[in-house]
């Protein structure tokens, strides 16, 4: 009687499920480098058990947890690991205000609109070593970072004067989450999509309205601000899918899963109702072509060498195959997919000073292997990969999309899809 | 001092048995300035101390049917919250109606806890699901007391090492086997030493008969006679805490009917069955037992419903017969000290027994006047006012262990409280998690092994917790046992250990395994059985229990 009452067992991130064999902690980057985190099973369901009988037992070494979910990917038992650490980290910081410099590093888009104004200023600045020496000591960033340079043009700003109009002529249509990377560091990825997308007889349009999705945020302890801002994004989406009839698609693999996974687990906001419409672009394009839908043409003389990264997001939400695999359709791409490894960065993670040198440790073994791959450039769908890989090894790192864009003969392609 | 030694020495008096009681009994004597030999037949707290709920009753659950325990209980709970702060969790307690109870009762009860000195506030049932979220949403009734958590074995080895301090010797895995009297007067005892197989004999001028249901054979081997009767309890651990106060049904005493957080886990409990005396030393859980456990205990707190429980366990409550009534059918609950040269004609030999661990510290009180008055030894009795060590004034505190320690050290101050400043520390080595659950360290273990009697790893687990959370020493039993074996350079009997270790963790999991309790048991049992052949190593048939 007793057995068929307990038909299932039931704890918040199923952390009853936990079965202690450790798999977990024999994939987690942090603990592969220092003994100061204990791994995510002690931290993680371990924890929790003293947690629960007195919140005292918290833990500080929690705060070094990348949040890469890759404890999630290897768990056997369904045990939402990092779930139960970020939720342990956010009680435990509930009530108390977050330090300037995780204020400024998890406000992405503020400080993107307030360095797009004054970008040849800001990039300057950011980069003159009494600047980076000021930042080492007083806030706490690491002096051997670099804050990805500002555009001097936000990609939305482009977007109204250059694209917006034409968009409503194609017969299909998809919203665009492009992220605050895109809007103030990187506009050229943006256009790369509405290049692809255009080409292949969609028209890509922006939400109402959109903020930044949080994920540095939340990183940082800033609930209640990413709580408002995912209400917004949320709100946004909504419409576009519900009114619109439009999939929402993104070209950052932290911004999708950030939406997708981490609105409901660590915000408590239901978006059960619109998940599914947020993809990511290169799944979205991958799923087109392979359901005979679109056709993708490629320049006959390109020819180039390059490595795949997969972002632990993306890793997490099982998505790199479709990256891969869009890459894989272009006939001149010699493409290496690289061991699964975490480069350390973890959004804003590396930037903090006490973090640099385990964050370095952590990508060290991703590095060399970059570095050995004998490639011209590497390709990942997370840009503070990007950074991180691009500040630790010789090479130039690219959205997948961009490497389309660049691969994709665009009047070739048009004519395919039917495209005047 | 050497046990060899111990043999030859004459002592003012002996204690049998290694639980609360004989343990309590042992730090007054030695306190009052006795010298003071304990003896037991297992590790410490094997018996009905170390097989119960942990719960520090405030009474209230006595008041109604037994005001004189219910008053005892309340002092014994104030008196414990000062000396035995690092055993202790302030929780407070709720008593709950529930709709199938009768509301009157409350009045009856709250009377009654009033009447035992027991502070009893009738609550607003919304109060109650605010304070304690676990509790049964229908709850029509609530009742709050300072009920609080208890840990038996800490509380256990806090008396022996007291006991220590103050010049009083001790040997575990020392059953009785005869005792000697000379012309009506007992002055000794015989011992199988279980550990080399020597047969000892112990000399004192009184013999204190404190081995809680197992008196009444030490008593026959005396001559004298005690009727005890044995009432079986069993109890079912979950995985963790569902909820932060001892729940309490406010009905009369019925199975299953208390809920206590202790630790990291929870426990429910108990059944009550009278059984023959000849059955106590089989602790098995039966299928009925966990069934009605589950069943009353999912009323109390649903949520148990859909909480892995990690094991089952059962105890023996030491009942004893009134003695004006042989027959047993008037048995007390109270605490009965008997000198049986009054009553028997034997002298230099007392009996402390029935009572409560709860009231373990008044039991040693009365049992040592006792002796003392036999010996002429007139020193007043200070354990109700001297903290026990560890729970000094100055002990470190929960919330300031947060700021300066690792999490182990502060599961080890939890634990040990002040003593948790003999840990080492000083290195990633002894800092190192040997049992992950339960935050105990590689520092923790060598104190324990080197300073509180651990022959075994049964015997770590209960000073340490080691093996005790939700894998049941799939991890840290592998990692204690290589400790062990280094510390005693003995590799095979380390595997021994591990391989009984293990078999002792899955009796209390088999009663209750099915869905991940299971898979963690198979998960270990393809660990040390499939991948390391562990019982290939070990040959366990017709090995004895580990206690």
């Amino acid at each position: 009687m007793a057995e068929r009452m307990q038909s299932c067992n039931l704890s918040e991130h199923n952390f009853e499920q936990c079965t202690k064999c450790s798999i977990c902690t024999t994939v987690c980057p942090v603990a592969a480098v220092t003994t100061d985190y204990p791994g995510p099973k002690q931290a993680g369901p371990d924890g929790e058990r003293y947690r629960l009988k007195d919140p005292a037992y918290y833990d500080k070494a929690l705060k070094l947890c990348l949040n890469c979910k890759r404890c999630e990917v290897a768990c056997p038992s369904g045990v939402h690991i990092a779930d139960i650490i970020q939720h342990a980290r956010m009680r435990a910081t509930l009530g108390k205000k977050a330090s300037l410099r995780d204020t400024m590093l998890a406000n992405t888009d503020l400080l993107g609109t307030m360095a797009n104004l004054v970008a040849p200023v800001a990039n300057a600045t950011l980069g003159l070593s009494p600047t980076k020496l000021v930042m080492d000591s007083v806030m706490a960033i690491d002096k051997h970072r670099t804050f990805p340079a500002y555009s001097r043009q936000k990609f939305t700003t482009w977007y109204k004067r250059h694209a917006a109009k034409e968009q409503d002529a194609y017969r299909n249509h998809v919203s665009y989450f492009h992220g605050c990377y895109v809007n103030y560091n990187f506009p050229k990825l943006g256009q790369d999509l509405v290049k692809i997308m255009n080409a292949v007889g969609y028209g890509v349009h922006l939400l109402d309205k959109e903020q930044c999705c949080g994920v540095a945020l939340i990183a940082n302890g800033l609930y209640k601000q990413a709580k408002r801002q995912a209400h917004t994004n949320i709100d946004n989406i909504r419409k576009a899918v519900n009114t619109d009839h439009r999939t929402v698609i993104a070209t950052s693999s932290s911004c999708t899963f950030n939406m997708r996974d981490e609105y409901p687990s660590m915000l408590g906001i239901d978006n059960a109702d619109v998940r599914d419409n947020i993809n990511l672009a290169t799944r979205f394009i991958y799923n087109l072509v392979d359901e005979e839908k679109i056709k993708l043409v490629f320049k006959q003389d390109y020819k180039r060498r390059i490595a795949y990264h997969t972002a632990c997001h993306m890793q997490r939400m099982g998505w790199q195959l479709f990256s891969i695999e869009l890459l894989r359709m272009i006939p001149g791409l010699d493409l290496q997919v690289l061991e699964q490894e975490c480069c350390g960065i973890s959004g804003t993670y590396g930037f903090k000073k006490e973090n640099y040198e385990r964050s370095q440790a952590i990508g060290a073994a991703l590095f060399k292997s970059i570095e050995e791959a004998q490639v011209e450039a590497v390709a990942t769908d997370c840009e503070t990969c990007k950074w991180q890989i691009e500040m630790s090894t010789s090479l130039p790192v690219e959205n997948p999309i961009s490497v389309l864009a660049d691969a994709l003969d665009v009047e070739a392609t048009r004519q395919a899809n039917g495209i005047k | 001092m050497k046990t060899s030694e111990i043999y030859k020495k004459e002592y003012d008096v002996i204690i049998v048995g290694g639980g609360a009681t004989g343990a309590g009994t042992a730090r007054d004597c030695a306190l009052r300035g006795l010298k003071v030999l304990l003896v037991e037949r297992n590790d410490y707290s094997t018996g009905a101390t170390g097989r119960n709920h942990g719960l520090m009753h405030s009474g209230a659950r006595y008041a109604v049917t037994d005001g004189e325990s219910a008053s005892e209980c309340i002092s014994e709970n104030m008196i414990l919250r000062r000396i035995a702060r690092h055993c202790v969790e302030e929780t407070d307690g709720l008593f709950i109606t529930l709709p199938e109870d009768d509301l009157e009762y409350q009045k009856t009860f709250v009377e009654a806890c009033q009447r035992a000195g027991i502070r009893a506030d009738i609550i607003d049932p919304e109060e109650a699901r605010r304070i304690e979220p676990a509790v049964n949403h229908d709850l029509i009734g609530a009742v709050r007391v300072p009920d609080a958590a208890i840990d038996p074995f800490r509380l256990t080895v806090a008396n022996l090492l007291d006991a220590r301090m103050h010049g009083a010797e001790t040997l575990n895995y020392h059953e009785v086997e005869g005792v000697i009297i000379n012309q009506n007067r007992v002055e000794g005892l015989k011992l199988f030493n279980k550990l080399n197989g020597e047969h000892v004999e112990v000399r004192a001028r009184v013999v204190v008969n404190a081995a809680g249901i197992w008196g009444q054979r030490i008593a026959q081997m005396a001559g004298v006679n005690i009727s005890m009767f044995p009432a079986r309890g069993a109890l079912l651990i979950f995985g963790h805490r569902v909820n932060n106060m001892v729940i309490n049904r406010c009905r009369k005493p019925a199975n299953a009917d208390i809920l206590v957080p202790d630790d990291t886990v929870c426990v429910i409990g108990t059944t009550s069955d009278r059984i023959p005396i000849e059955t106590v030393d089989d602790m098995r859980v039966t299928r009925e037992e966990v069934d009605v456990l589950l069943k009353e205990g999912v009323k109390i707190a649903p949520s148990l419903a859909t909480t892995r429980i990690i094991r089952a366990y059962a105890g023996v409550r030491p009942l004893v017969a009134s003695d004006d009534d042989p027959s047993g059918r008037s048995i007390s609950r109270g605490i009965v000290c008997l000198d049986h040269a009054k009553r028997d004609g034997l002298e230099g030999f007392i009996t402390i027994t029935g009572g409560k661990m709860m009231t373990y510290r008044l039991m040693g009180e009365i049992a040592t006047n006792a002796v003392c008055a036999k010996l002429g030894n007139t020193a007043p009795c200070v354990t109700a006012s001297q903290p026990l060590p560890g729970s000094e004034e100055d002990a470190p505190s929960q919330s300031d262990a947060t700021k300066r320690y690792s999490f182990g050290q502060r599961a080890a101050i939890g634990r040990h409280g002040s003593l948790a400043a003999r840990i080492e520390k000083d290195n990633d080595i002894d800092n190192a998690l040997v049992c992950e659950c339960e935050g105990v360290t590689v520092g923790e273990i060598k104190y324990a092994v080197h300073q509180l009697h651990v022959h075994n790893l049964v015997n770590l687990r209960r000073r340490t917790r080691v093996g005790m959370g939700t894998c049941q020493g799939k991890l840290c039993s592998c990692r204690a046992a290589s400790l062990m074996g280094e510390f005693r350079n003995d590799v095979k009997g380390a595997q021994e250990d591990l391989a009984a270790f293990l078999d002792e963790r899955w009796k209390g999991m088999r009663p209750v395994a099915w869905g991940d309790t299971l898979r963690e048991a198979q998960l270990t049992a393809a660990i040390y059985e499939g991948l390391c052949g562990l019982d290939m190593a070990v040959n366990m048939e017709g090995k004895e229990d580990v206690q």
